[in-house]
Formats: C-alpha cells, sequence, structure tokens
C-alpha cells in the first residue's frame, strides 16, 4: 500500500523523493495498459473528475482527460470562456460550484501563482495543480522526470540543462524542484532579464551563456520561446534570442552524446530550437504525450485511495 | 514475514501435502483440457504467481507444457478502492500471448469471497475472448460472497473468517498455514 500525504497535488515541493519515485512506478505500470486492446480499467469507476481551465492548454487538458476516461471515471471540462467565471464571478464561488456538483478531483489551470493551493485549502475534493502561473506545473514536471528515467535509468548527478522563457514557463520551477529532490545537477540557461529573481535559493548553476550552460549536459529541456506583452521588454527580439540560446546542432554537440532533448510542447523552430534539432527532438515529444497520459493515471489513482 | 513465534500456528498442508496437491490439480487440468496447445496458465498476483509456477512445472512432468504463460494483476479492477485506505501497489498484468480462443487455467493460492478472482476475470476479458476460463487454487475456505467456484482444488478447509491462510512458497518445499489474524488487520 502507498500513499501520498496530502488529498491534493499541488506543486514538487511538497513532495519527497520517495513520493515521486512511488508515482512514477506507478506511471510505469499504467504505461503497459496503452499496448492493450482496451485500455480502460475500472478503477475509478463512479468518481467524477473536473477540468477548471482559465488559460488554454490543449495538451494538458486532454491528457488529464484521456487519464480520467482510461480509469473509468466521469469527466467534465470547464473552460473559462464559456463559464461563468467570463463573468466576474470569484475563483472560489465557482469551484465550490463545481463541487456542489459531487466532484472528486478539481484540476485547475489558472494564470495566478497559488490559484490551486488557495482551492484545495477551500474545498473537500482533490485538487490537482495543472499549472499556475509562473509557480508550479508539477504533472508536467513528472512527465519529464518519467521520460528521463525511462531513457537515463539514474537521476543522480545527472547533468540537466533548462532553456526557455523561464518567468513564463509552466513548468521551471516544478522541475527545478523535482531534478534536485532526485539528485540532479541543475543549470539554468538564459539571458539575465529573463533569470527569475532568487533562483539562487534553489541551488542551481546559473549560465549566460548557452555554451557553457550546455556543456556535458544530459538533458536538456526546453520551452517555447515567444513574444508577448509580458515579457517584450526582457526579450529584445526572436532573432536576437535565436542568435544567443537557439539549440543548434552545433550547440547541442557540446552537450554529452546521445543527450536527451526534451521540449514541453508547440516548438517554435528557428527560435528556441533549430529545425534539424527540432526533427531529432520530435519523437521524444510525441513520446511523451503518451508518458503524460501514464502518469496523469498515476496521479489521479494514487490520490483517490483513502488516507488515514 | 510470518514470525511463528508471536501466534498459534497450524499447518494445513505439509510440504509433502503441497507437493502432490499440485502434483493431483495438473493431472486434472490435464484430464478436463487435453489439447495443450491452447492452454495457457496465469496467476493472480501476488501468491498465484509462485504457484502458477508450480502448476506448469507438473505440467511439464506430464507431458503437457502448456502453450502460454502470464500473470494477471486485480488492483485495478478491485471493487473496493476507497475503502481499503492508501491505494495499492500497482503492478503490471503481464500477458503477451492473444487470449482469444485459448482455455485460460487462472490460478490463484487461496479462494476466500471471489472477489479477487471476479476482478481478475474481469481483466483477462479485457485482452480478449478466451473460450473459457478455469480456475485453480489451492486452497478453498469456503465464505464466498459471489457465485465463482473453483474447478481444480487442492485441498478445502473450514475454518472461521478471522483466520489468515497464508501459502509459504519456499526453495525446498511449499507449505500451508493458517495463524489468527494479528490485532489491527481486519
Amino acid at each position: 500500500m502507498v500513499a501520498l500525504q496530502s488529498k491534493d497535488l499541488l506543486g514538487i515541493q511538497a513532495l519527497s523523493e520517495g513520493d515521486i519515485r512511488v508515482i512514477l512506478d506507478a506511471a510505469a505500470n499504467f504505461q503497459t495498459l496503452a499496448a492493450r486492446p482496451v485500455k480502460k480499467v475500472p478503477a475509478l469507476r463512479g468518481k467524477t473528475v473536473a477540468n477548471l481551465f482559465y488559460e488554454p492548454s490543449t495538451r494538458t487538458r486532454l491528457s488529464f482527460e484521456l487519464a480520467a476516461k482510461r480509469l473509468s471515471a466521469d469527466f467534465i471540462n470547464i473552460t473559462a470562456a464559456t463559464s461563468s467565471a467570463a463573468t466576474g464571478e470569484t475563483l472560489t464561488d465557482t469551484a465550490k460550484t463545481v463541487e456542489a456538483m459531487q466532484v472528486d478531483f478539481l484540476v485547475v489551470r489558472h494564470s495566478m501563482a497559488g490559484a490551486a493551493h488557495q482551492l484545495a485549502r477551500q474545498m473537500e475534493c482533490s485538487v490537482i495543480n495543472a499549472g499556475d502561473g509562473p509557480h508550479e506545473h508539477p504533472t508536467q514536471t513528472l512527465v519529464d522526470l518519467f521520460t528521463i528515467w525511462e531513457h537515463e535509468k539514474r537521476f543522480e548527478g545527472l547533468k540537466v540543462a533548462i532553456l526557455g522563457d523561464h518567468p513564463r514557463s509552466p513548468a521551471t520551477i516544478s522541475n527545478i524542484y523535482g531534478l534536485k529532490k532526485m539528485g540532479a545537477e541543475v543549470t539554468l540557461v538564459g539571458p539575465s532579464t529573463l533569470i527569475p529573481p532568487g533562483v539562487d535559493q534553489f541551488r542551481v548553476r546559473v549560465a549566460t551563456r548557452l555554451e557553457d550552460g550546455i556543456a556535458g549536459a544530459d538533458v536538456i529541456l526546453l520551452s517555447r520561446v515567444e513574444i508577448t506583452d509580458a515579457n517584450r521588454l526582457q526579450i529584445p527580439s526572436l532573432r536576437e534570442y535565436a542568435r544567443f540560446y537557439c539549440l543548434t546542432p552545433r550547440r547541442l554537440a557540446l552537450a554529452a552524446d546521445d543527450a536527451l532533448v526534451l521540449h514541453s510542447g508547440s516548438m517554435n523552430r528557428g527560435v528556441e530550437i533549430s529545425p534539424e534539432v527540432a526533427d531529432y527532438a520530435f519523437p521524444l515529444l510525441v513520446q511523451q504525450v503518451t508518458n503524460g497520459i501514464a502518469v496523469r493515471m498515476a496521479v489521479l489513482y494514487l490520490l483517490a485511495g483513502e488516507r488515514e | 514475514m510470518t514470525s511463528e513465534g508471536e501466534y498459534e500456528v497450524s499447518e494445513i498442508l505439509s510440504v509433502a501435502d503441497t507437493g502432490s496437491a499440485v502434483a493431483r490439480m495438473a493431472s486434472e487440468i490435464v484430464a478436463e483440457n487435453p489439447g495443450a496447445d491452447e492452454l495457457a496458465v496465469v496467476g493472480i498476483h501476488t501468491g498465484g504467481v509462485p504457484l502458477a509456477e508450480r502448476i506448469v512445472a507438473a505440467l511439464e512432468r506430464l507431458g503437457a507444457k502448456p502453450a502460454a504463460t502470464g500473470t494477471v494483476d486485480i488492483t485495478l479492477y478491485r471493487d473496493d478502492l476507497s475503502q481499503i485506505g492508501p491505494a495499492p501497489v500497482v503492478r503490471s498484468t503481464d500477458i503477451t500471448f492473444d487470449v482469444a480462443g485459448m482455455t485460460v487455467v487462472l490460478v490463484d493460492d487461496v479462494i476466500f469471497t471471489g472477489r479477487t478472482v471476479r476482478a481478475a476475470i474481469d481483466n483477462l476479458m479485457d485482452l480478449g475472448r478466451p473460450r473459457r476460463i478455469e480456475l485453480a487454487v489451492l486452497v478453498d475456505r469456503g465464505g464466498r460472497e459471489l457465485p465463482v467456484q473453483p474447478d481444480f482444488v487442492g485441498t478445502r478447509v473450514d475454518i472461521e473468517r478471522d483466520r489468515i491462510i497464508e501459502v509459504l512458497f519456499g526453495d525446498d518445499g511449499d507449505r500451508v498455514i493458517t495463524y489468527p489474524c494479528p490485532a489491527g488487520r481486519r
């Protein structure tokens, strides 16, 4: 019997190394279901999972939906644009209304850090954080860890470089927590304008030159870089970003042989990743989608057991 | 592992009895299913897995090596997930052959309520359409809560509901013991 300490999954910060291993082990077993003719098991029959998404995130939303359905749970999808949230109802009021429909799991995506934590305190049901702005996105990190484990079979001493628009990338903080807990060495790579303030408290290395950051790296984690209202003062232009930070074959050659390149989705070819490296990384991106369903099944299943 | 000093432990089947019970069950399986080429032996995690290995070995000694073997884990098919405390560990169901058209002998160490077998049958059916499913158990302790009955039985015992029956699998032979339920366990 295994248990997660909390009824909720709000972030990687609150998980122990043991918790993470329990989730990854369970995910490995759920993954074997994907090869079966009937991919559904009755484990969560009678439970209801609700997705409450205030930001678009098709990949995460579909992944939770499929995970819930493969466990035989009932599933409802609420997107802010079409719900009463658009009328100005508060997050708590909307969530309480959803809970009144006897929902067992609430999967929340919101742009504000701490949104899921606030709901978890107010709700009886299990709350899963599917990204709260610049803060945590625990299931994305668990998927990355799962894929890394599949390929590398170790975390201890693994050299991992993280590239991207760190303040906007939903999983950067979760990835740092997760990788550090598992014993990996983490380097955050990017121009100093994109390095979040206070990042030194995580005991990660910071490299403002890509060449320094990825030298000898076993794993490179990438996320999409684009210009938005939020970061246009931090990235002068995509051409300039690409010139210094685009992962090209020549730069990738500085990393360890057969380095794992994991992109979190919707690649901006030619900006954070060159088309050649994108083609090299694409099969893994597809594999991450399959792994994502197994990991989210494991999370839903482990949260469904009664706690003492 | 049970420490035999703490409880009053009694033996249901000795090493010799267990060996002959397994051999008899194997010959009954052969008598019932003459064509070994469509026979599969599948152990139910956890106790059914080593027992299935013993039955397969006994079948081989009779010249009736089953065409396929495998294991099923019923965790995801349980009917009591929200009643049993923390979520049980999920093990993988390892059936690499096509169950369609096969005669599958499900193997478990002890049958009690029948709920485990019900779950294992559901699991098998999700993998395909077996021609027939049979059930082999080493110990039938009665107490059924579902209409599920074994086809091949090592021994039947009449015993109070709160006692534990454990099959101890060992390199130098297997035996079956019983002891009172320790305090704190249901």
